[in-house]
């Protein structure tokens, strides 16, 4: 027994030290900082004063500035709004491919999920660029248009995939059953498919909001400065600004809205799962 | 394909062949627009001949491969463009003027390019090495030990929105790690190592993700005959399950270093003013001035990832189980 538990530090001790230390710690100091005061030449002032009338210690400043202006409100809500509509049109083209590829015969599929995930290997600024060339002649760049069409691009695989996985397991009896009982194409796919294929639309839909929150390299690109969401502003706050007590408290206030959308989709999946 | 009658197969390639052809041609010649209607009308086409063929076999109906071909061709029609533009004489990106490889010239001509190309490779090489042992500890670890806290510290940065692992690094060195080694005189900034410090903290939840998949569908009775044999944990670990779990561990080593190489969002935020990689490159490149340049590179890059998936899949052929 105890040298099982001397093999257990031995195995996963070096990866949890090491996470420990590089990400959960990060992590932590971030909460701290977004509760300091700004450096005077940006970064964070210190914890302790060192010079009589110096801004040090503990703050709710930034919280206070993000609560006052709707200004910021607005750009989480422009985000999330975004977010959703980057889902929705992810949706709506992945469904008929991830459909086909689970009715196709099996010795096809391997190759046609190949054939998603291939473009996906390119590098992710590379399928931005190509989005400039593409619009450009159109006249199109730097819009909404630009910032959804980038969007939906980079994530489309996300939503394909899962909803491929959930489509294949489906019971191709039922449909059969369904019609036997004198139901349409229309009713069968609203009435059995649909409901069965909820949990795969729920995890693709979250593999595709939260990315898209975070998100600052497709609307700088892409979008106008109109279009700037969250991450525009994180990246902003610590490169442009360099506020960082302020960009912590945003990247803080993105990390509750990451959770409470992986929450709401794992219990909206879960309860799919139940229904179905 | 081959399931297609031998006509049909024919004719169905064929149509696919034009339509793709004279999709380019007239995007080319006309700036695009005309190029929608011909793109539109030759999947149209392969979507019925598809769809008449599987009439008799149980394919999936018409409609259904229209609007697939339709997504199929969203997601490879930009990066076609990108390729073909790459070989254009002209500096903008609308019109065919004629065939050079003058871009690909003026890349490797490019000192910066090259230093950035390098330290790309370099970071991707010692990330991959030290997050593939890492991560495999930590697939291991979950799948014999079920620990509590571990599968939280490896999944939540692979869940998350990179900006987060990012900007939380760019504080953690600078605010924290910075001084603390500053006061033993040590000189710490931002630079490679930090980069691949942040490589390191993302990939490990992939090759875990992928070694853990592997040993849950493995026989544990293996592992109990080994020790019932008397062999000690060491010889357990490298002579059966080493052997066993080698091909995850191949493509947890693979994905590692295809996420470093390709990584924007963190390497942004680790890397400090003098350190570029190949992604920080192109971004520069993109927000100064477009040229065919950006093209060029990109070529390469997807030319790069695709010999890099044809090595893998041969390699360790279940790399794309492991993968989907």
């Amino acid at each position: 027994m105890r040298s099982n538990r001397a093999l257990k530090w031995l195995v996963g001790g070096p990866p949890f030290v090491f996470l420990v230390v590089f990400f959960l710690l990060p992590a932590l100091i971030m909460v701290v900082a977004s509760l300091r005061y700004p450096g005077d030449f940006g970064g964070l002032a210190p914890l302790f004063a060192t010079r009589p009338g110096e801004e040090a210690g503990l703050t709710v400043e930034s919280y206070q500035v993000f609560f006052s202006d709707w200004v910021y409100l607005e750009i989480f809500a422009k985000s999330f709004g975004v977010a959703a509509l980057t889902t929705f049109v992810c949706l709506v083209m992945a469904y008929p491919l991830a459909a086909l590829i689970a009715r196709s015969p099996k010795r096809y599929r391997d190759l046609m999920v190949l054939l998603v995930v291939l473009p996906f290997a390119s590098n992710f600024l590379v399928r931005v660029y190509a989005w400039m060339i593409m619009l450009g002649p159109f006249e199109l760049l730097f819009s909404r248009f630009a910032v959804i069409c980038g969007m939906v691009y980079v994530h489309l695989p996300f939503m394909i995939l899962p909803l491929y996985t959930n489509l294949e397991k489906h019971d191709p009896t039922l449909l059969d059953a369904a019609q036997d009982l004198g139901a349409g194409a229309w009713q069968r796919f609203w009435r059995v498919t649909f409901p069965l294929s909820l949990p795969g639309i729920f995890s693709g839909a979250a593999l595709v909001f939260i990315p898209v929150l975070g998100m600052f390299a497709i609307p700088e690109i892409l979008g106008g400065k109109d279009d700037w969401i969250v991450g525009n502003m994180i990246k902003e706050s610590f490169l442009g600004t360099r506020d960082w007590p302020f960009g912590s408290m945003l990247s803080l206030m993105l990390t509750i809205a990451v959770l409470a959308v992986a929450g709401a989709a794992s219990w909206l999946a879960a309860r799919g799962m139940r229904r179905a | 394909m081959s399931a297609l009658r031998f006509p049909l197969r024919r004719l169905a390639l064929g149509v696919e062949a034009v339509g793709i052809v004279a999709m380019f041609s007239s995007f080319l010649a006309s700036g695009g627009k005309v190029a929608l209607v011909w793109a539109a009308a030759a999947l149209l086409a392969l979507a019925a001949a598809l769809g008449a063929a599987g009439r008799r076999r149980e394919m999936p109906a018409f409609w259904l491969w229209y609007v697939s071909l339709l997504v199929y061709a969203f997601l490879y029609v930009p990066l076609v463009i990108v390729v073909i533009f790459s070989f254009n004489d002209s500096k903008l990106n609308a019109e065919w003027v004629g065939f050079t490889i003058v871009w690909y010239q003026r890349l490797f001509a490019d000192e910066d390019m090259l230093r950035a190309a390098l330290n790309s490779v370099s970071i991707a090489c010692v990330a991959a090495a030290i997050a593939t042992v890492l991560g495999t500890m930590a697939g291991l670890s979950m799948h014999r030990f079920k620990p509590k806290l571990l599968p939280f510290l490896v999944f939540t940065p692979v869940a998350m929105p990179e900006i987060l692992l990012g900007v939380s690094l760019l504080i953690f060195f600078l605010n924290t790690v910075s001084p603390a080694l500053g006061a033993l005189g040590i000189d710490f900034g931002l630079g490679l190592t930090t980069v691949v410090i942040a490589h390191i903290t993302f990939c490990i939840g992939f090759v875990a993700i992928i070694v853990r998949a592997r040993l849950a569908g493995m026989d544990e009775s293996i592992f109990e005959a080994a020790r019932d044999l008397g062999a000690t944990p060491w010889q357990t670990f490298r002579l059966v399950t080493l052997p066993l779990i080698l091909p995850g561990v191949i493509a947890g080593a693979l994905m590692a270093f295809t996420l470093s190489i390709d990584d924007f969002v963190i390497t942004f935020f680790t890397s400090g003013v003098g350190t570029k990689t190949l992604p920080l490159e192109i971004y520069t490149m993109i927000k100064v001035a477009v040229t065919p340049e950006v093209n060029a590179i990109s070529a390469l890059l997807m030319a790069l990832t695709l010999a890099m998936i044809v090595a893998a899949s041969k390699l360790a052929p279940d790399l794309m189980q492991a993968k989907a």
